[in-house]
């Protein structure tokens, strides 16, 4: 299936945005997120892969001033394509919101929402081009 | 300049009216960015939820304010909290005409809801409508939406409407339809079984987006069914080979590479086609081979999709070309400095190491770097590899390495993964008996409650039945070293429940067989083991009913039974007890005592628990009894099937199974809307129908078969393998090896300790001398992994000259640093792409200008200091830590993002937004500054 769920935690281990694509009821996503975010953020980012193993997933983070970003994907499942998927990610939002920030995505938890829904469906990356990804977010701008 | 963007900037956010928010929300969104702890976060939340279960109660509420309400339930949600009080809200937003709120709804339910949830049928309609808009946006929202909420139920509602929406001319309503279709795929396959076509079509869409969606349902439709897609081989080949010419549209690229994503995509579809095809593997040389000359191995994208490569052409049926650049691309990240490629690195080797086992061998000592790394991930990815490259000369080394692991680490999942692994091993691999019975008891001993309990039952078999072979004497040598270790073991405190059955049975059967030890001194360590253990029921349970062996054996043979008295004590203490289990134990151990030798040696025969137990099913040893009966006037029996009416037939088999009594519960699955091809047969042996006894005997060799072999499916440990690898040939030759001196051609291997360092590396002494710097204790450990197969290297070399210089070449640079004394580069770009060929593209390049470029630490501190002025509250610390991250990753960035560093508008940037928060009417403390703080920067 590809990617499982994606994650924004901050340094503090506080959610910031989360996407699951297959469905955990409520326990089952905290008691995810606590443990993933605990493997994650107790790994020194010197020297070390970006990538862990957890249960059935691989994680896939990267940091990016206070904010991690984790995507949860199969065995199968490219890592280092998934990493820059991220930096994708990451590099879409700030074109849209202007060197995006933690309070950014606070702020437009929808819009970050909706940029991922652009770039992943059913679990597979569906769209990298930033022009699609972010035209249909700046014509409902418009529309207000 | 930077004035114009700070003007542009509020101008933006003014005509949203701030953020668009109201302060409510801003507040609510400051204290929980500010929260210090989970617990103050869930202390905020709490209120919330009173808050917005309060104001949904209120009549007449604006639309826009309402959004706010539905994000808040978001927030609630996200944060760990029930917010099912506010769902029916975001159902109703989804009837908004208003495109932003209608998505907001959509968005919403799809987090809230799983599929099967009561709601959905509310939103189907709503759905329906908007797949029918005029307005495309609104469409792409309704198809969002739909694949995330609708189940096999709901398929047939939106159907057809997905179907028309293929052909849009919109291409983001295609995309998503196409994505619908594949959802629906997912769901229900038989639901779209004749719309698969449609997916072939979409391939050849004009727009770049549509096609490489599309690629995505192909995958999975192509990994379920190869062979009805060979004909796209060379279309595949074809657009993979478009995208490297840059023929797709320029948004696409990344970092200057061709889209990159669906050239991946690409490549994993090419391996499942490829797979033992050797004429659509050869169409794929090219575009493969062109790859691997092409790809900057520079960027981390590019890494990738050279790894991509690497997996392909394991999967396909390579050239020897292609092997060789797959390997040197291998070597690449190996000897890189940064871990994640090491770990592609391993991983690829591990992929490749199926179809050339020698490539490890030239790595070898990168491996073992990768394998005392302090980093777990790529420790665990290493011993991956050694299980993958395991074979009888390195068994001992790899499983011993795996054992350590396995000790030193608490996670239990994996834990029991490297367990499993070890047992696999060792029952494949063992070169003795002796030591397959120690690694056991170390897999027992510390990982015993993890491990499944089919690993003990198969022990137990194994040291019962010997390996397979007549050898009668090998099976009691076996048995006596069990014994011996287990009576070694079994005085160590807090054993695993597992291992004390294990130990309890083994010293039970076989304990006394020997006659080395005495019946009173097993059964005195049998009485420990149920006082240590005494709340653990099964545990006692075997321990007397091993103690009932010990003395039945005993009694057979003819010797005086001495209870012991703490024996006694267990006894009667037991035929008190509350379980009936340990009661019936008991008292048929005491009932045993009191019988005569030959009675208690057909009831318990010496090594008689492989022996096959026959159970007259007939009972007719009850005939004369039933007879007696009947001819004083009894009725004869009539059986459950006569008595409910059923014609009784001669062949069982040839009837309906599935034909119960009606009164009876139906315990198999309706039969499925479509009649799948699986093969009656099949089926009727493998659904669990109750049979009567009396028909079972002519059946039962059937069905007892093929319940064996799936127990022994499900615990993957091959028992079956065990056997041949168990066989004289393997086990012949390990007792050569162990027997003969290190000079035999393949003993060194075998002997991790002894002579590695003369023998074993005599082949290689035209490199040694070029390098004297490794630590010999990571040399003699590659001898012994790799050992086996470089004893062949000599034989090698004469046939195959090619790999020479690869060889030489791969092996030198480990040796300069075997401990990487470079800072290894930041976790943020370990990529190290040089800075002129990213600076084209970068896209925050062209912001560049308009910044000021003021030195970055200067600036930062600056602003942390008018945080710490703008409140008291003081944050020297993590001001410290954000400022050391700062020039942490301005120094681990050499490349990428150097014209970065020299941006520095991060903190002007959040100095502006702080200024914005502020005039919106919250005042930020300094306690979270870095909610401001750029991402990228």
């Amino acid at each position: 299936m590809g990617i499982r769920f994606i994650l924004m935690v901050n340094k503090q281990g506080q959610t910031r945005l989360a996407q699951y694509y297959e469905w955990l009821t409520l326990e089952e996503r905290r008691a995810l997120e606590g443990e993933i975010v605990r493997k994650c953020l107790a790994r020194n980012d010197q020297q070390q892969c970006s990538f862990v193993e957890h249960r059935n997933y691989k994680i896939v983070y990267r940091r990016y001033a206070s904010l991690f970003f984790m995507v949860g994907v199969d065995d199968d499942e490219n890592e280092l394509a998934i990493l820059e998927f991220i930096h994708l990610l990451v590099e879409t939002m700030d074109k849209h919101f202007g060197n995006v920030c933690e309070l950014d995505i606070m702020f437009h938890l929808e819009k970050a929402h909706f940029m991922l829904e652009e770039m992943v469906m059913n679990g597979c990356i569906v769209e990298t081009s930033k022009a699609n990804i972010l035209s249909p977010i700046q014509l409902m701008d418009k529309a207000h | 300049m930077e004035q114009l963007k700070t003007i542009g900037r509020e101008l933006a956010m003014g005509s949203q009216g701030g953020f668009g928010q109201s302060k409510e929300f801003l507040d609510l969104v400051k204290s929980i960015g500010e929260a210090r702890s989970k617990a103050e976060e869930d202390r905020i939340v709490l209120s919330e939820i009173d808050i917005l279960k309060r104001k949904l109660l209120e009549p007449d509420i604006p639309k826009r304010k309402m959004k706010e309400y539905i994000i808040r339930l978001v927030y609630i949600e996200m944060l760990g909290h029930d917010a099912s009080f506010g769902y029916i809200h975001a159902v109703k937003m989804t009837h908004d005409d208003n495109l932003l709120l209608k998505r907001t709804g959509y968005l919403a339910v799809t987090l809230f809801l799983n599929e099967d949830h009561d709601l959905i049928i509310l939103i189907v309609n709503t759905i329906q409508k908007d797949l029918r808009s005029d307005n495309y946006l609104v469409v792409c929202a309704a198809l969002n939406a739909i694949c995330r909420l609708i189940n096999e139920e709901t398929i047939p509602a939106v159907l057809p409407q997905v179907v028309d929406l293929l052909n849009h001319q919109k291409e983001a309503v295609r995309k998503k339809a196409i994505m619908a279709l594949h959802r629906f795929h997912r769901k229900s396959p038989s639901s779209v079984s004749h719309l698969i076509s449609n997916f072939r079509k979409r391939l050849c869409d004009n727009d770049p987006g549509v096609m490489g969606a599309t690629l995505c349902p192909l995958f999975d439709l192509i990994s379920e069914d190869v062979a009805s897609y060979k004909d796209l081989v060379s279309s595949f080949v074809s657009i993979l080979k478009q995208v490297t010419e840059r023929r797709l549209p320029k948004s696409y690229d990344y970092h200057q590479m061709p889209a990159p994503f669906i050239q991946i995509k690409l490549l994993k579809i090419m391996a499942l086609l490829g797979s033992g095809d050797k004429s659509a593997s050869e169409i794929m040389y090219m575009v493969l081979g062109d790859l691997f000359r092409k790809c900057d191995s520079s960027t981390n994208i590019g890494n990738a999709i050279l790894y991509e490569c690497i997996r392909c052409i394991s999967c396909i049926i390579p050239s020897p070309k292609l092997l060789e650049a797959a390997a040197d691309a291998i070597s690449k990240f190996l000897k890189s400095d940064s871990h994640n490629l090491k770990y592609m690195g391993i991983d690829g080797l591990g992929r490749l190491i199926k179809i050339s086992p020698d490539i490890a061998e030239q790595h070898q000592l990168a491996v073992i770097d990768c394998l005392e790394d302090p980093d777990d991930t790529l420790k665990r990815k290493t011993f991956e590899l050694l299980y993958k490259m395991t074979k009888s000369s390195n068994v001992e080394v790899i499983v011993d390495r795996m054992i350590d692991y396995m000790i030193s680490i608490n996670d239990n999942h994996y834990k029991t993964e490297i367990a499993s692994r070890c047992v696999e091993l060792a029952e494949q691999f063992a070169p003795s008996n002796q030591w397959f019975i120690q690694i056991m008891n170390k897999v027992f001993e510390h990982a015993g409650d993890l491990v499944n309990i089919k690993v003990a039952h198969n022990l137990m078999r194994l040291i019962a039945e010997g390996f397979g072979e007549d050898d009668d004497d090998a099976d009691s040598k076996l048995r006596l070293s069990a014994v011996e270790s287990y009576l070694q073991i079994i005085s160590e405190p807090k054993l695993p429940s597992l291992f004390l059955q294990v130990i309890s049975w083994v010293l039970g059967e076989y304990g006394t067989a020997d006659g080395k030890y005495s019946a009173s001194y097993i059964s005195g360590k049998l009485c420990d083991v149920a006082d240590a253990y005494s709340s653990d029921e099964t545990v006692k349970g075997y321990a007397v009913s091993a103690l009932m062996k010990i003395y039945a054996f005993e009694i057979a043979s003819g010797r005086k039974v001495d209870v012991l008295p703490e024996c006694q004590s267990l006894i009667e203490e037991l035929l008190a007890s509350h379980s009936t289990d340990l009661q019936q134990r008991a008292y048929e151990l005491q009932a045993l005592l009191a019988l005569d030798a030959r009675a208690v040696e057909s009831i318990l025969p010496l090594d008689a628990s492989c022996e096959d137990i026959e159970v007259d099913k007939d009972l007719s040893f009850l005939n004369g009894y039933i007879q007696q009966a009947i001819e004083s006037g009894a009725q004869p029996y009539i059986s459950e099937r006569e008595r409910s009416g059923m014609l009784e037939t001669t062949d069982y088999h040839s009837q309906d199974h599935h034909e119960v009594p009606p009164h009876a519960l139906r315990f198999e699955a309706y039969e499925r809307p479509k009649p799948s091809s699986v093969p009656t047969q099949a089926s009727t042996e493998l659904v669990p129908v109750p049979e009567p006894s009396y028909y079972s005997e002519a059946h039962q060799p059937i069905s007892t078969s093929s319940v064996s072999e799936r127990e022994s499916s499900e615990i993957k440990l091959r028992l079956d393998g065990v056997k041949q690898k168990w066989g004289r040939p393997s086990y012949q030759s390990s007792t050569s090896a162990s027997s003969t001196p290190p000079q035999a051609e393949n003993g060194t291997s075998s002997h991790p300790d002894v002579g590695v360092g003369s023998s074993s590396l005599k082949p290689r002494s035209s490199y040694e001398s070029k390098k004297p710097e490794i630590d010999p204790e990571k040399q003699r450990l590659a001898a012994s992994l790799f050992g086996g197969s470089s004893s062949s290297r000599s034989d090698r070399k004469s046939s195959s000259g090619g790999h020479k210089p690869a060889k030489g070449t791969a092996s030198k640079p480990p040796k300069e640093n075997p401990i990487p004394v470079q800072p290894p580069p930041d976790l943020l770009d370990f990529g190290e792409p040089t800075a002129t060929s990213v600076t084209a593209t970068d896209p925050f390049k062209e912001l560049e200008g308009l910044m000021d470029s003021s030195s970055q630490d200067g600036g930062s501190t600056d602003v942390m200091g008018l945080y710490s002025d703008a409140a008291p509250v003081t944050t020297t610390t993590s001001v410290d830590s954000l400022l050391s991250e700062l020039s942490d990753s301005s120094k681990g960035n050499p490349g990428t993002y150097q014209s970065q560093t020299s941006k520095g508008p991060n903190s002007k940037e959040a100095l502006e937004k702080d200024a914005l928060v502020r005039q919106m009417g919250v005042n930020p403390t300094s306690q979270n500054p870095t909610l401001f703080k750029d991402l990228l920067g």
